[in-house]
């Protein structure tokens, strides 16, 4: 079953399935939340619901840890998720020049998602790969020394 | 908890043990190719230049090559980086080596130990 | 492009100048033109090499070679022999048992930068990160086997001895926290590897756990025996992926040899090793919220005292060591501490590694002996500026120093660093040439902490946010000379009350900028013009993130 059908049509089976492979203890609930994540593409309220009574904490509490990291996402988005660096390395790179080519083409500003549903743009801060910046990172793959003119090539393979 | 002088005997045994089946312990007359797979050479394309190498072997049926990778080699603006190590010469650091170029290392320097000097790292 | 292939320094102590180091300088500078390589070598003095018999003492890099006493008559054949036809003048060397001082002697590895000198990355370029009998092949877990002959207390003498210093950014004495855990009162201790770098510009711990994952757990080890640790975590940040597949196919073969386990290497020592993914949090770099974060909470700083080493993970004495502080601790048990002080300088022994980033030629990572200057790094590992000339570099990521061209000369040590009122931070070094304008580049800094910073503490969550509003002001054109008064106010609150070190080094950028560029801020203010052209100078439509 894809891993969407599987969390709207069995949230509290897939929760349950997640803590029983993780455990259940405090010290696991940010490994659980994470794995939420990258199985449903986000974080949703269901989920926290089904995570509160099995772990025993109150949502408010779960929450609390899942709006606080940046990979956590708590709100549904596109299928594809276009991250710029928007660090000082890269901005030095020529990041200025990216960033604007990148919103004019997506037509987004940070944290929107396209129409279709195909993007979701987001700024993230330093990636670590500052040694071929500018660094533009769709879904998990790294594009290191990206020019604007390069940027509707890469997109072209995540439809 | 005692502190023993074991552990200086065991760790020979260990290694003794792990030469056998180590690559960097290959027999000399292996020419080696090494690719820089760390973060950075792969998002500089590292995995298509390592597809390339080893697509090159399987159709011309070459042998006695090694291939392996190993991290970031600190010259990032330089990646994807490349070393080819003949047995009895020095080691050559190919730099920002595109699937096309890593063609052209394996066939002028590899299979006929011509080295191609406009791709060389210059150090 | 031009490239710098070669670099000469002259000395320029007061002795030094007596004997003519100026008509040194002006003689290589008429010789090189008069050979047509000016582009190709620079000139420079270096203030600091210390003091000799023979000065003036010339060093020419990337040979490392050094002459002395040198007269402005010897320098035409110098430049003739050795920069332009590459050979050594051995009758000018000059003796060098007589040279003492900071500059440290740098030999010459084959294949490697000029001069650069691995202690650290060692491994990395040389095995498969994958691969644990290579690790072995390499001398791997020598350092832990030697361990295990001694006590725990001796090892903790070996370390500090060493004269090692946290490499995270504030340099305290390795030892001396091994030390701290060692006595703190309490059957159950953690050792913690914080692997949470997120410094913008600092990659050097990514390439230290994907290209040598076995040198981290092996010195997780010896820590661990060190103070009495059966148990560790390493903490690495989520977004390093590759890191963390090689970590845990590392752990994995490090349990099936028997390094991870029990009775190790057929002593009593146990050791069990988990790997904890962050979830992107800058802020869980700082060790009390990399402790809460392990706990499942928030990544939000602790108030201390009690210090981690007493009250740590779980409440538990707790020793948190940074990624490159750890890969320096086997080759210290394998070869000795008074090896170690070969190289560095006398309070800051050992090695940095820096990433060098922005308008250079190389971009990457070097490892090189403390207390070698930024000019060095940029014209011998960066192999000079790109186009334009220095500006300033900045160090450490966003809290670290910005370093004008003046202070260039400064040894990179810890302790000539703080005389200077500057930070060397984690190591990255954003080198930026005058086409960047400083207030630009303070204005994208200070929106990495308004981003990153975690809410707890008023000072940070209002005072970053404040200082990018104002910064932002400034870059379009509406600023008031009475922003500059209030910058300088809030970045003394932050250093003086934040709860913790980002809220404390959030301004750092920020005063550095009106200390070293004030008359660049005050163009953009009173003239109402960019220097440089960079900022817009006027409001643009505002985007929230």
């Amino acid at each position: 079953m894809p891993a969407e059908t599987r969390c709207e049509s069995g949230i509290k089976e897939m929760v349950e399935g997640i803590v029983a492979e993780t455990g259940s203890a405090r010290s696991d609930l940010i490994p659980i939340l994470l794995r939420i994540s990258t199985e449903c593409s986000y974080i949703s309220e269901e989920a926290i619901r089904q995570l509160s009574s099995c772990l025993r904490l109150p949502e408010s509490e779960i929450f609390a840890v899942a709006t606080f990291y940046h990979m956590l996402l708590t709100q549904a988005h596109g299928r594809h998720i276009v991250q710029f660096c928007e660090s000082a390395p890269c901005h030095v790179a020529g990041g200025r020049e990216i960033f604007q080519a990148l919103k004019d083409l997506l037509g987004l500003k940070p944290g929107e998602t396209s129409q279709d549903d195909r993007w979701t743009l987001f700024t993230t801060s330093c990636l670590g790969v500052c040694g071929i910046g500018p660094v533009v990172m769709v879904d998990t793959d790294i594009y290191g020394h990206v020019l604007p003119e390069q940027l509707p090539a890469i997109l072209e393979n995540y439809r | 908890m005692s502190p023993t002088s074991e552990s200086l005997e065991m760790l020979k045994h260990i290694r003794q043990q792990a030469q056998a089946s180590s690559a960097t312990n290959a027999p000399v007359e292996n020419v080696e190719i090494v690719v820089g797979m760390g973060t950075v050479g792969i998002a500089a394309g590292a995995r298509q230049t390592l597809h390339a190498i080893l697509s090159y072997i399987e159709k011309n049926k070459l042998e006695n090559i090694c291939v392996r990778q190993t991290g970031n080699l600190g010259i990032d603006s330089f990646e994807p980086v490349v070393l080819v190590l003949v047995p009895h010469q020095e080691r050559v650091t190919y730099v920002k080596v595109t699937p096309e170029i890593a063609d052209l290392i394996m066939e002028k320097h590899v299979q006929h130990g011509e080295v191609v000097r406009e791709y060389v790292n210059k150090e | 492009m031009s490239i710098i292939r070669s670099l000469v320094l002259i000395s320029h102590d007061p002795e030094s100048k007596l004997l003519g180091s100026e008509a040194i300088f002006a003689a290589f500078i008429e010789q090189l033109h008069h050979y047509d390589l000016q582009d190709e070598v620079s000139v420079s003095y270096a203030t600091d090499i210390g003091q000799s018999a023979a000065s003036p003492l010339v060093i020419i890099y990337p040979e490392a070679v050094i002459y002395g006493p040198i007269k402005p008559e010897d320098v035409p054949h110098i430049v003739e022999e050795h920069l332009y036809k590459g050979r050594i003048v051995e009758e000018k060397r000059a003796p060098t048992k007589g040279l003492s001082g900071k500059v440290a002697w740098l030999p010459v590895r084959k294949g490697s930068n000029p001069a650069e000198n691995r202690i650290v990355l060692r491994n990395i370029g040389v095995i498969d990160p994958e691969s644990i009998e290579d690790s072995l092949n390499q001398n791997g877990y020598e350092g832990l086997a030697i361990a295990l002959t001694m006590s725990p207390e001796d090892v903790i003498k070996v370390i500090s001895a060493s004269g090692l210093r946290g490499r995270g950014g504030a340099g305290f004495p390795t030892g001396m926290k091994w030390g701290f855990v060692r006595k703190a009162t309490g059957a159950k201790k953690y050792v913690i590897c914080n692997a949470d770098e997120s410094e913008p510009g600092t990659f050097k711990d990514r390439m230290i756990l994907e290209g040598d994952p076995q040198s981290i757990i092996e010195a997780m080890l010896i820590a661990g025996y060190a103070i009495g640790a059966s148990e560790g975590y390493i903490y690495i940040r989520g977004e390093y992926q590759l890191a963390i597949e090689r970590i845990t196919k590392a752990i994995q073969q490090a349990q099936k040899i028997g390094f991870l386990g029990e009775g190790i290497l057929g002593s009593s020592f146990n050791f069990t090793l988990h790997l904890h993914s962050g979830a992107g949090a800058y802020v869980c770099g700082e060790e009390t919220a990399l402790l809460e974060s392990i706990e499942g909470k928030r990544g939000e700083p602790r108030t201390r005292p009690p210090y981690p080493t007493t009250q740590g993970l779980f409440q538990k004495p707790t020793l948190i060591n940074n990624v490159e502080t750890l890969a320096n601790v086997p080759a210290i048990l394998r070869n000795g501490a008074a090896w170690y002080h070969g190289f560095g300088t006398e309070s800051s022994p050992g090695t940095k590694v820096y990433t060098m980033l922005g308008n250079v030629n190389v971009t990457g990572l070097v490892e090189v002996p403390m207390g070698i200057t930024l000019r060095e790094v940029v014209s011998i590992y960066a192999r000079g500026m790109k186009k334009a000339p220095l500006k300033f570099a900045q160090t450490g990521g966003s809290s670290g120093s910005i370093i004008p061209a003046s202070l260039q000369d400064t040894p990179m040590d810890f302790d000539s660093y703080r005389t200077a009122g500057l930070s060397l931070g984690s190591g990255a070094l954003l080198i930026c040439d005058d086409e960047n304008c400083i207030v630009d580049i303070v204005k994208v800094l200070t929106n990495f902490f308004r981003v990153e910073c975690c809410g707890k503490c008023a000072p940070c969550r209002v005072g970053t946010q404040r200082m990018y509003t104002t910064m932002t002001r400034i870059t379009e054109g509406k600023g008031k000379m009475g922003d500059l008064e209030e910058l300088e106010l809030i970045s003394d609150t932050l250093t003086n009350i934040s709860n913790c070190g980002l809220g404390e080094t959030a301004g750092t950028p920020v005063r550095d900028m009106l200390k070293h560029f004030r008359a660049e801020v005050e163009a953009h203010i009173k003239l109402g013009i960019c220097p440089t052209g960079i900022c817009p100078m006027v409001a643009e439509v505002p985007e929230f993130v």
